[in-house]
């Protein structure tokens, strides 16, 4: 079988060591203890028919197509259902079976309607293959009969129909939503005859709890759950094995394609990270890639006023080297500089960081990554040596407390939280530590030990009280802590004093000290105590503190260094860790090492001919300001809205505008472009060669389904404009880039295109010691030698409610919309987005008179915004809370330039504000210089 | 509205509170060598410029701090 279609197994792998020898047809196979007949067989090459059983799902054994005889057995067991035995001899063909299954397949068939050659899923229908494999030749019963053939079809989805006349009500799709997804939005309704798959107690999929992953699509052995896009395109001929470009999940997709056009995205059951499973984005929101709004040809213009110019790629490239070097003429090396994007490929990353540093001859190279999780970076390595999650997603199954903290994967990281939720279903315990009840604290067969409903901006006392409490009340691993770390007894006398400990932080936190006390025995007391943590830590004034935090707790319980524990952040775009490990920092080179190492950078002087500065460059908000110095005139951008994504937008337009020359690398004419003099169109995911590296070091190749769209692939643009101004970088294909980033970062140096074609994906550090990757980090030493215990004193934010602006502000993303939307705006997923509104507790809405829907103002002291409120009694009294991805809400128009103090990533979690019921302020644009509407 | 204080001397205070639990001369230390290590050059010379010309602005630990960088 070929990758277009996997072999089906029929029921999952079992683990553990095959031990259990039996016989299928006469052929002798070994298995692991637990496997099914049907998968034995499967693994002989027997493949038995079957219809309600596929590997991602447990067998269920109803379709009875599946049966088999067992040598000394009476009767005909289902082999989905029924376990190997040592010393077994199964007869999966015998006259006896294959009467019995033509008997099961004429009923199915007499209720089926028989349109196979118009049907969408012709070619790809389980029950049209049984047919044919059972020899199903006469269907007896007739058409006639009572049947379920004028079903009405649900065409509610974007993205899948649901043809009820189709269904064989084998009940896949229930159990992938339950198992595979977690949602359970389905159940088969009724009994008997008259049992049918329903979308809960909703009419349509769209009014359900249907969160449109996919997952029942995929199952379906019939046409009756559909893509749409097959419906309309036909079955697919093709197939590209690739990376989902949106989150740090980083989950593997067959992109299927009939012809040279994309039909659909089916998750890849090998890949490592999502093993089969997928979110609606990267399932099905990939329209934006050939949406008309992409801009294909450079475009150029001398005043940010003028009209856009479109230019040839000499052109273009010519002009922004020209300047560059002007500026620099002018001014000083260090006038211009670079960002690179986490949405684009190592490759395409390393050549940008390159340019800046060898052809602009300056460290002034950042990454988007600033703005979420540079703390991640700079505490872990402050605690454990280097900047990544300690483990693989696979670890959360072995997990037995596991603890969320400032996250939201089932929007943020739904594949992960698929897997997190799976484990919670099997009995782990939940400690949320978040300012709103996210889903995850209550959601079908899944309920939190402990929601700590902390005020924003207290993260590093809770953490630190529940730290006081491991201490203090001898739940410390000591031997863990002898023999594998530092500066513990300095640290443990300062967490050991009264101002850390729970009582002390309650008027802090708002959290009760009891709670915070029971949440610590659990976590401190468990067998595998795991912590996942998202952008709600880091993107604090002390976000860097509160990793820190984290990693001096999951240290002192011994919760590091093997399975089913650690310290992992859950990365926000999809090769956020990537472009970090790339030297996207301005004071780090690839695999994070510092530029005042003289013999790190010689060794890049060497392989560059060019020196590389000992001091760090400028960090994004500093280029800002040093923009508004006039110091800095020259900014290249990666695939990055900065004018959209970074805070304060005033000051980022400010700082855009007094810049003599901004390039934007995008796919479209983003917020920043705005501020643009040269435009260069990026390539999608769908036209890339290269590879991404998810949150878990997971480094999964991304490979071009067509050719790039703008005629010229992203990475050949740094190349050639670093080229254009005097400094030769040649490459010929970008696997020639990453045997360079090879060859000059320890961490990558077993890491090349051709292994990772070979072995699908490997996780850093993959060299002499690990050639195949390093799943679980940390084991028996820590990257950094010995594990550093910081100490990390509560600091309050400067930002704080006031009598002007009583409430604070917290921001955060959903499901459906990505980031600053510029793609998922741009495809179906808007029917489930179609705005960002402002959460608010139904109280505070009381008092200033909103109800639901109403539009709102937004204000802060930086400025003032407009939007809807949505009335949540999932927000704390004073926290309100929203969403970036649309521009024309510009949320980022009121978040202030306050920032984590160790790496300036802004503190997009805690911004004061009010919020009064519009008046005649208009959107963001408009309202700038008015004063907030107050309701009070 | 943009902040009126400088850049730096607001990072700087900034940093500094985050080691006021050490004493003076550690803390100063740790400052100092922070900014070395994630600072650009103008900024350190735009910090040196501020502590001659405006010192009452800085934190007394930052100012120690920014002495020694
Ligand atoms: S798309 Fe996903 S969430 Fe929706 S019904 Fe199917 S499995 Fe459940
Ligand atoms: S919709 Fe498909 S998967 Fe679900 S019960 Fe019907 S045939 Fe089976
Ligand atoms: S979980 Fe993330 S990587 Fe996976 S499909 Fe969804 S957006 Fe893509
Ligand atoms: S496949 Fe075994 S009973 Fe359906």
């Amino acid at each position: 079988m070929g990758l277009l279609k996997e072999h089906d197994f029929g029921t999952p792998a079992k683990p553990g060591p095959a031990t259990v020898t039996v016989e299928i047809d006469g052929v002798p196979v070994t298995v692991p203890e637990g496997t099914s007949i049907m998968r034995a067989a499967a693994e002989t090459g027997t493949d038995v028919p079957k219809l309600c059983a596929t590997d991602s799902l447990e067998a269920f054994g109803s379709c009875r197509l599946c049966l088999v005889e067992i040598d000394g057995k009476k009767g005909t067991p289902a082999s989905c259902t029924t376990p190997v035995a040592e010393g077994m001899k199964v007869r999966t063909q015998t006259p006896k079976l294959e009467k019995l299954r033509q008997g099961v397949m004429e009923l199915y068939i007499s209720d089926h309607p028989l349109d196979c050659l118009t049907c969408a899923a012709n070619g790809d229908c389980e029950l049209q293959d049984m047919s044919g494999v059972v020899g199903l030749r006469q269907v007896r019963y007739g058409y006639e009969g009572e049947n379920h053939l004028d079903a009405p079809k649900d065409t509610s989805n974007p993205y899948f129909d649901f043809d009820a006349s189709k269904c064989i009500v084998c009940s896949r799709c229930v159990r992938a939503c339950g198992e595979v997804q977690g949602t359970f939005a389905l159940t088969i309704e009724g009994r008997g005859f008259d049992s049918k798959v329903s979308p809960g107690a909703a009419e349509l999929f769209m009014d359900s709890e249907c969160v449109s992953c996919g997952a029942c699509v995929q199952a379906c052995p019939t046409a009756t759950l559909q893509e749409k896009s097959v419906v309309d395109l036909g079955m697919p001929t093709r197939t590209v094995l690739t990376t989902c470009a949106y989150c740090g999940v980083g989950c593997s997709f067959k992109a299927e394609l009939r012809g040279d056009e994309l039909v659909r995205m089916v998750p890849y059951k090998d890949g490592g990270a999502n093993e089969g499973h997928s979110c609606v984005k990267g399932r099905f929101a990939f329209g934006y890639a050939t949406h008309p709004d992409r801009k294909l040809n450079p475009m150029i213009r001398e005043k940010i006023t003028d009209e856009w110019r479109e230019v040839d790629w000499e052109t273009a490239i010519s002009y922004v080297a020209e300047k560059f070097r002007d500026i620099q003429a002018r001014h000083g090396a260090g006038s211009i500089g670079g960002i690179t994007s986490s949405r684009c490929t190592n490759e395409e990353v390393y050549v940008v960081q390159k340019m800046v540093r060898a052809a602009f001859g300056n460290n002034n190279v950042d990454t988007c990554a600033r703005v979420c999780h540079s703390p991640t970076g700079y505490g872990l390595k402050q605690t454990f040596g280097t900047s990544a999650g300690t483990q693989d997603f696979r670890s959360v199954a072995q997990a037995d407390v596991i603890v969320v903290i400032g996250a939201n994967p089932t929007d943020g990281h739904p594949v992960f939280a698929s897997r997190m939720k799976r484990r919670l279903r099997e009995g782990a315990k939940l400690i949320v530590i978040d300012p709103r009840r996210i889903d995850l604290v209550r959601s079908p067969y899944i309920e939190a030990e402990h929601h700590l409903q902390l005020a924003p901006g207290t993260n590093v006392a809770i953490v630190n009280a529940m730290a006081h409490v491991v201490v203090t009340e001898g739940l410390v691993d000591r031997s863990f802590v002898a023999d594998r770390c530092e500066e513990f007894d300095e640290w443990a006398a300062f967490i050991a004093r009264e101002e850390n400990s729970p009582e002390a932080t309650e008027s802090i936190t708002g959290v009760p000290a009891e709670q915070v006390r029971a949440a610590a025995r659990l976590y401190g007391g468990a067998g595998n105590g795991a912590i996942y943590y998202g952008l709600g830590v880091t993107e604090h004034s002390q976000g860097s503190t509160m990793v820190m935090g984290m990693a001096n707790l999951a240290m002192a319980t011994g919760n590091i260094g093997r399975e089913g524990v650690g310290v992992n952040p859950l990365r926000g775009q999809n090769n956020v860790q990537g472009s970090c490990d790339m030297g996207s920092f301005p004071h780090e080179l690839s695999g994070y090492r510092h530029v005042s190492d003289d013999a790190v950078r010689e060794v890049f002087e060497k392989l560059w001919e060019r020196p590389i500065l000992p001091e760090p460059g400028l960090r994004i908000p500093n280029m800002f300001d040093a923009a508004v110095d006039g110091t800095f005139l020259g900014l290249f951008v990666q695939g990055e809205d900065i004018a959209q994504s970074d805070p304060n937008t005033q000051h980022v337009n400010a700082a855009l505008s007094a810049m003599e020359l901004v390039v934007v690398q995008d796919l479209f004419l983003n917020e920043t472009a705005k501020f643009a003099h040269v435009f260069l169109p990026g390539t999608s995911f769908l036209e890339k060669d290269g590879t991404f590296t998810n949150a878990e070091r997971r480094i999964n190749r991304v490979r071009p389904v067509m050719a790039p769209k703008t005629g010229k692939d992203e990475w050949r643009v740094a190349c050639e404009i670093a080229q254009a101004m005097g400094y030769a970088m040649n490459y010929e294909h970008p696997r020639e880039i990453m045997a360079e980033i090879a060859a000059v970062t320890p961490t990558f140096a077993g890491v090349s295109f051709e292994k990772l074609d070979k072995l699908g994906s490997v996780q850093w550090p993959c060299n002499d010691k690990a050639p195949e990757g390093t799943p679980t980090m940390h084991v028996d030493a820590f990257v950094r030698g010995k594990g550093r215990f910081v100490q990390t004193p509560f600091v309050a934010t400067r930002e704080r409610s006031t009598r002007k602006y009583p409430l604070i502000l917290t921001t955060g993303r959903i499901l459906s919309q990505y980031n600053v939307g510029a793609q998922t705006r741009r495809t179906a997923n808007v029917a489930w987005h179609p705005e960002d509104v402002l959460e608010i507790h139904p109280h505070d809405a009381e008092v200033r008179g909103i109800e639901n829907g109403d539009e709102v103002t937004l204000s802060s002291r930086v400025g003032t915004t407009t939007l809807r409120a949505l009335i949540a009694d999932r927000m704390p009294v004073g926290v309100v809370y929203t969403t970036f991805h649309h521009p024309v809400t510009g949320a980022n128009v009121v978040t202030t330039e306050n920032s984590d103090w160790a790496t300036n990533c802004p503190e997009y979690k805690v911004t004061a504000v009010q919020v009064g019921l519009k008046h005649a302020v208009d959107r963001h644009d408009a309202a700038r210089d008015e004063e907030p509407a107050l309701a009070d | 509205m943009t902040s009126t204080i400088s850049p730096q001397v607001r990072m700087a205070n900034d940093i500094a509170v985050q080691f006021r639990h050490l004493p003076v001369d550690e803390a100063a230390k740790a400052i100092a060598n922070h900014i070395r290590m994630f600072w650009d050059p103008r900024m350190k010379s735009e910090l040196r410029r501020l502590v001659d010309e405006d010192p009452t602005s800085f934190d007394p630990v930052a100012l120690t701090a920014a002495k020694q960088v």
